[in-house]
């Protein structure tokens, strides 16, 4: 595949990093020990903004259970980088984006709050949306839907 | 006796009278010395410079707190405002860390909406998926429509038809309008310009009425789906979409004339709430608070979507990124806006509002009762839905309160396997603890508007 000139410097100095094209957006697989310093270098490739952290949960369907996603963006070359990492089953954790944009503060929080993903370095990684005193992370899929019984006025039945 | 010595000789010679008082009132006896004084020349003391009386009232901001440990424990105390609190837009809650009436340290809690949207989004399919997402920005409900539609439709790998597109630029455009037509009356609202409030609601509803007749729903519309737009926009669209321009220009240089030259408001906005352009950047703050700073960022210029790079348009921008150029730059988007709902109007395609691929959309309602084909392809598309080919994708359309993304991963099922969005408001409101760092309390409120936080979307 070809890269755009501002990811062409930046892909040089990660070897370990495997690119691709998703539905002509450029995605950058990297693995979760480089993940702090391919993001330095890619801030410093022109990446300003780090405009959302999210995770996905593969549940069985991969060795490694968690993918975080971040979406990056440069202002100055107008073009949009994503980079993904795969993080394990067990005790998931990693760098955190904070020291590079604080703007990653709160979407790590979230991450944390629904996946229990841990950020190595979040200057406050507590619950963001969910109470303070709840259990489980609910994105994960082994979190059940779930649903409040509701009693109705006429309902007959009593539980 | 008064001492002599401790006169207050008022610059006057000392005199050797016993009373300096009274020679004054004492008529004819003598000629009375008046001597100016300082009293009424509006002079400052010694130690009274403009810089520190700028400093007295608040009117300088800086962003460089340093934690001052000389500071005693009972001179700061920590206060919560809201969640029921009238003008956090919401229930957004505040700790404001005060020394006195300066606020020195905030911390915004959230979560009192979360509704877990993005977990319902993984158990509706693909095409009931914008029933959920429009309820998350309840202020600008088409754009969460449309980043999600985006979305599918990219994974899908299909076009919407010409008029679609267009269709959808006009109604994300003036839900643009009327929803930063909210922002300026709440924001009138809460520094207490409440003609404002109510100028604003007014206009607001024409656009409304639009919506209502076009979508059958004033908000939450589930207009814009995958694969088009649900229904064609109604007879005679284009009076009520003229008489919305005839309307808005001359309202908005009514507002002008209210707010622009107002004292009051100009001393409640100006230099309050200050972001800079590299704080702004740096903590992912989009839309009118990041152009409000100078940056011209806006995703409808760097990256287009639904066919908005054949209409011209300004991105208007401020300079000092206060409360007051936020205002102004929400003003301009407003006519921007309008300018581009006239061309589109000018402009628009004939043609289907949708794609014509059975799977994806429903066969109109005369077809099930004369084709077999017609009836099956309804009934699978509302009970399954379409399958989704695996892949993720992300995004992202310029919604009123910044960059709205719609992060979606599918599996090849009927339904999303994660659904993502990325909330524009959620990611402004961590800009609030650096514009509200020394800054007054009463401020605090004008600074909140400002960012035009709506709690559906930060929550979701």
């Amino acid at each position: 595949m070809t890269l755009s000139p501002v990811l062409v410097d930046l892909a040089a100095g990660f070897e370990s990093v495997t690119w691709e094209v998703s539905h002509d957006q450029d995605v950058a697989r990297v693995p979760i020990e480089e993940w702090e310093g391919f993001a330095r270098a890619a801030r410093d490739a022109g990446f300003e903004m780090c405009s959302d952290v999210t995770a996905v949960d593969w549940m069985r369907q991969r060795p490694e259970r968690y993918e975080v996603v971040a979406n990056l963006v440069s202002i100055a070359h107008k073009t949009r980088l994503r980079m993904i990492t795969s993080v394990g089953r067990e005790e998931p954790s990693l760098a955190s984006l904070t020291p590079i944009w604080p703007g990653a503060g709160y979407a790590e929080r979230e991450v944390y709050d629904m996946f229990g993903i841990h950020f190595e370095g979040h200057p406050d990684l507590t619950r963001i949306l969910m109470p303070d005193d709840w259990e489980g992370h609910p994105l994960r899929k082994d979190f059940g839907v779930g649903s409040v019984p509701v009693q109705f006025k006429a309902s007959h039945q009593v539980n | 006796m008064v001492d002599e010595k401790t006169v207050e000789t008022n610059g006057r010679a000392p005199s050797n009278r016993e009373s300096d008082v009274l020679d004054i009132w004492v008529a004819g006896t003598e000629e009375p010395q008046f001597q100016p004084t300082d009293e009424g020349t509006q002079e400052f003391g010694p130690d009274e410079t403009e810089a520190r009386l700028d400093d007295q009232f608040g009117r300088v901001v800086e962003d460089d707190y340093v934690y001052d440990d000389e500071v005693a424990d009972d001179e700061r105390s920590v206060i919560n405002m809201g969640p029921q609190h009238p003008s956090t837009h919401g229930v957004l809650r505040l700790q404001l860390e005060l020394e006195g009436e300066v606020i020195r340290r905030t911390k915004p809690i959230i979560g009192y909406l979360h509704t877990g949207m993005e977990k319902t989004a993984e158990q509706l399919s693909y095409y009931q998926g914008p029933t959920n997402v429009t309820r998350m920005d309840y202020l600008a409900p088409l754009h969460g429509e449309l980043a999600y539609s985006l979305a599918v439709e990219r994974l899908l790998g299909i076009e919407v038809p010409p008029r679609a597109a267009a269709i959808r630029v006009l109604m994300t455009e003036l839900n643009r309008v009327s929803s930063h037509l909210v922002a300026l009356a709440t924001n009138g609202m809460d520094i207490g310009a409440l003609s404002m409030m109510i100028y604003g609601f007014r206009e607001r509803e024409s656009i409304l009425a639009f919506f209502e007749k076009t979508t059958g729903l004033r908000m939450n519309h589930n207009y814009i789906r995958p694969g088009g737009v649900v229904v064609d926009l109604p007879p005679g669209w284009k009076d009520d979409v003229a008489a919305i321009l005839d309307d808005i220009p001359q309202r908005l240089r009514q507002y002008d004339d209210l707010l622009k030259a107002n004292p009051i408001w100009l001393a409640r906005t100006q230099g309050v709430g200050v972001i800079s352009a590299e704080e702004a950047v740096a903590y992912s703050i989009t839309g009118p608070a990041l152009r409000a700073t100078g940056v011209d960022w806006d995703l409808r210029k760097a990256f287009p979507y639904s066919g908005i790079e054949q209409y011209e348009f300004e991105v208007p921008l401020g300079h000092s990124g206060d409360v007051y150029d936020r205002y102004r730059v929400r003003v301009d988007e407003i006519s921007e806006s309008l300018k581009i709902v006239e061309q589109v109007m000018d402009t628009i395609p004939k043609g289907d509002y949708r794609v014509g691929d059975r799977k994806i959309t429903p066969p109109p309602r005369a077809r099930i009762d004369e084709s077999m084909e017609a009836l099956i392809h309804h009934f699978k598309l509302f009970t399954e839905g379409f399958k989704v080919p695996p892949g993720e994708t992300y995004v992202a359309v310029e919604s009123p309160r910044g960059e709205l993304g719609c992060y979606l991963v599918a599996d090849g099922d009927a339904r999303p396997y994660r659904m993502h969005t990325r909330a524009p408001s959620f990611y402004n409101l961590q800009g609030l603890p650096i514009a509200m760092a020394d800054s007054l309390v009463a401020d605090t409120i004008a600074t909140i508007a400002s960012m035009d936080p709506v709690m559906g979307d930060v929550d979701r």
